[in-house]
């Protein structure tokens, strides 16, 4: 009786505005199966990197993407610093505040940014231009201590590039407690609010099996009540030392992730707070690293979308030798795949952009096949490519002997 | 000859569409006040109209005929509504020769215009959102007539406009009784879903279908599906106007209860997402459905 048709979300749709293609079977409104293409914005960043040296790196990697900028950079930095004996060993005191507060100052951000294209999506512009209007402020605070909106350019290998003024100090606090009222309004209207119920609850649900299955991560996870959050598990800058809470949901469905998202806000608000609070007026910020000896280094850091993680190898030149980059994304995207499938059309697209996905994170690797023009790899064949390339690495650099 | 001019100037095609583009400005200001935003110039929407006249008309390879038709079937019969009702709101006494019913249908052809010419354009998108038109009409059809029953009952059984007018202004308002407060409610909701204002703007959602229905349209004919939707924005609430609050209708206070009315459904559209057109079916055939049905059954008992 019905019968399939496709229904494509992209390669350029008003639902993102990034390059991703979505291609939802439906019956009627009914969604049956989705398939998931990517790879429409691949810029190389990996090899690129190989080829810049270590101070370099950070500039390009925040790159990656607009809203984590300084995600990226971070997990670079403890990957390289690992190598060198640890962040919380070499990294000045007041360097790690600094580091910390711009983190969690990207969260904020972040999550707002989220909150109001979540709006946009099911078609409450209000929430929309309510929530960006809020972000702005959060941007102005970075253009105080970094001189940038985005891509702050603030981690460098060994500290940070910029101080917090102490003079800046009190308009930033100013800023964060002018910021709470407008979390509460926001808290207010997505949970007290009947119709956003309606149209969330219960919708793409991700079950916590289901979430462990697809190994989601970030607020995706913890929205489905896995407990996991890079901050608490495998603590950088100053988490460890500050009263903070992770946020757990049970239900797994988009309103919980929503909550997750809402919820955080206040964390990382309190966060910023504690951090300008105990953070040394003085004092250096820069450990002034000269040489990277041999050796490999990871860095995982816990993005606004989930855990970043960044490998290091470096053969003792002034450039790493391989840098591979796990974005959360690419790992969250891929849940759509149970999540989006089962409800309707206009679920389907609030489902997709729950996870929050981010595609200039995800997009790692594309083969374009000169002749017709089309991609010609699968997943396994990535997975040999990225085996040859390891066995490459074991016997040595582009022809230099270990 | 008189009647053509009516019919293509005053209060018919000419006025009425500077009047709805007028009305969608509203809409756009206030929208963007809500939103900390500044809102664009009066005349906006007419230079909008004037770009897309300018535009090519794009027709898919497999569409019908009636792809191009169908917009213009729309607009002469929400024209055709326009000239009739500011007739009668002008001079209720003389009897244009048209009734509730036929207003009634000729509100519902813009929607059926709709529906044909996306289904005649052969986009999947389209086809989604022409199917979802489908549904909304089937929804909010049934609360709709209930309410207008309620105002026919109230003036004991004239279906004649002028004669609803003549009741109000010698009885008062059908606003200000329980039956009429009830079905006014009802007939607010229906009048957002005929409009596709924020809840019920399902058929062309943006985000999800790209704007369904109108997907194919370019140029000309998208031109006067816009036409029409802002002619729909001018009539729609003051036919809701004339049926609810047809006591007192000099312009001055007729613009004042417009812009009210208006001012409501904005609101409306900026408070509330969404919603799913399962949840719009269910909506409809609860809540107005029950709200309307209760009113009819009071104003049989006289309240």
């Amino acid at each position: 009786m019905s019968h399939k048709i496709i229904v494509p979300i992209g390669p350029y749709h008003p639902l993102q505005d990034e390059p991703e293609f979505f291609q939802l079977y439906v019956e009627g409104e009914k969604v049956v199966d989705i398939d998931i293409i990517i790879g429409y914005n691949h810029r190389g960043i990996e090899k690129l990197s190989e080829s810049k040296h270590f101070d370099q790196v950070p500039f390009l990697v925040e790159r990656i993407c607009g809203i984590c900028s300084s995600s990226h950079p971070y997990a670079y930095c403890l990957a390289v610093e690992n190598i060198l004996g640890g962040e919380i060993n070499i990294v000045p005191e007041k360097a790690l505040y600094i580091r910390t507060i711009i983190d969690e100052l990207q969260r904020i951000h972040s999550h707002l940014l989220w909150l109001g294209l979540a709006g946009h999506f099911i078609g409450y512009n209000t929430v929309w231009m309510w929530a960006w209007k809020y972000r702005e402020p959060v941007l102005d605070m970075f253009e105080m201590v970094t001189g940038n909106r985005n891509n702050y350019a603030m981690f460098k290998i060994g500290g940070v590039r910029r101080d917090i003024k102490d003079e800046d100090i009190p308009l930033l606090r100013k800023m964060l407690d002018e910021l709470l009222p407008a979390v509460d309004l926001f808290r207010g209207a997505v949970m007290d609010d009947p119709v956003i119920k309606m149209r969330l609850k219960d919708v793409g649900t991700l079950t916590y099996q289901q979430a462990v299955d697809w190994c989601v991560v970030g607020p995706t996870a913890r929205a489905s009540g896995v407990n996991i959050d890079i901050r608490r598990d495998d603590p950088y800058g100053v988490t460890e030392r500050l009263d903070w809470n992770v946020i757990l949901e049970k239900d797994g469905d988009i309103f919980s992730k929503t909550i997750v998202r809402i919820l955080e806000l206040y964390e990382s608000i309190s966060i910023i707070r504690q951090s300008l609070d105990k953070m040394p007026k003085s004092g250096v910020i820069d450990a002034e690293v000269k040489d990277i000896p041999e050796g490999e280094g990871i860095g995982r850091v816990e993005a606004p979308r989930g855990e970043c993680f960044h490998y290091i190898k470096s053969d003792g030149t002034n450039q790493p030798v391989r840098h591979k980059v796990r974005s959360p994304s690419f790992m969250n995207v891929a849940s759509d795949k149970v999540s989006a499938v089962g409800g309707t059309i206009s679920d389907a697209t609030i489902t997709l952009a729950a996870v929050d996905p981010c595609y200039c994170c995800t997009e790692r690797v594309a083969v374009i096949n000169k002749i017709n023009n089309r991609k010609v790899m699968n997943g396994w064949d990535l997975v040999k490519l990225s085996q040859e390339k390891t066995l490459k690495l074991k016997e040595g650099y582009h022809g230099r002997p270990k | 000859m008189k009647y053509i001019l009516y019919y293509l100037i005053f209060p018919g095609f000419l006025f009425s569409s500077i009047v709805g583009l007028l009305a969608c400005w509203v809409d756009r200001k206030v929208t963007a006040r809500l939103q900390w935003r500044v809102g664009p110039p009066w005349h906006q929407n007419f230079t909008d109209l004037v770009k897309l006249l300018g535009k090519e008309v794009i027709v898919p390879e497999s569409a019908k005929l009636t792809f191009l038709l169908s917009p213009y079937l729309g607009l002469i019969s929400v024209v055709l509504v326009c000239t009739g009702l500011g007739r009668i709101i002008i001079l209720p006494l003389d009897s244009f020769g048209v009734d509730l019913i036929v207003f009634f249908y000729l509100l519902t052809v813009p929607a059926i215009a709709l529906i044909i010419g996306a289904s005649a354009s052969r986009n999947p998108l389209a086809s989604v959102g022409a199917s979802r038109e489908a549904k909304l009409i089937l929804a909010y059809e049934l609360p709709f007539i209930l309410a207008i029953i309620v105002v026919v009952i109230k003036s004991r059984g004239a279906i004649q406009i002028g004669q609803i007018i003549q009741y109000q202004m010698i009885f008062g308002s059908n606003l200000f009784s329980i039956s009429g407060f009830l079905s006014f409610i009802a007939a607010i909701f229906c009048i957002q879903a005929k409009l596709g204002t924020g809840l019920f703007d399902i058929a062309e959602a943006d985000q999800e279908i790209m704007c369904g229905t109108l997907i194919e349209y370019s140029g000309l004919p998208l031109a006067i599906f816009k036409l029409t939707k802002a002619l729909m924005l001018y009539i729609v609430p003051l036919f809701i106007i004339v049926l609810f609050l047809g006591r007192d209708l000099s312009p001055v206070f007729l613009t004042a209860k417009y812009l009210m009315l208006l001012v409501i459904i904005i609101l409306f559209k900026n408070t509330n997402p969404r919603l799913r057109i399962d949840q719009a079916l269910r909506f409809f055939w609860r809540i107005p459905t029950l709200l309307a049905g209760a009113a009819v059954v009071l104003a049989i008992c006289g309240l």
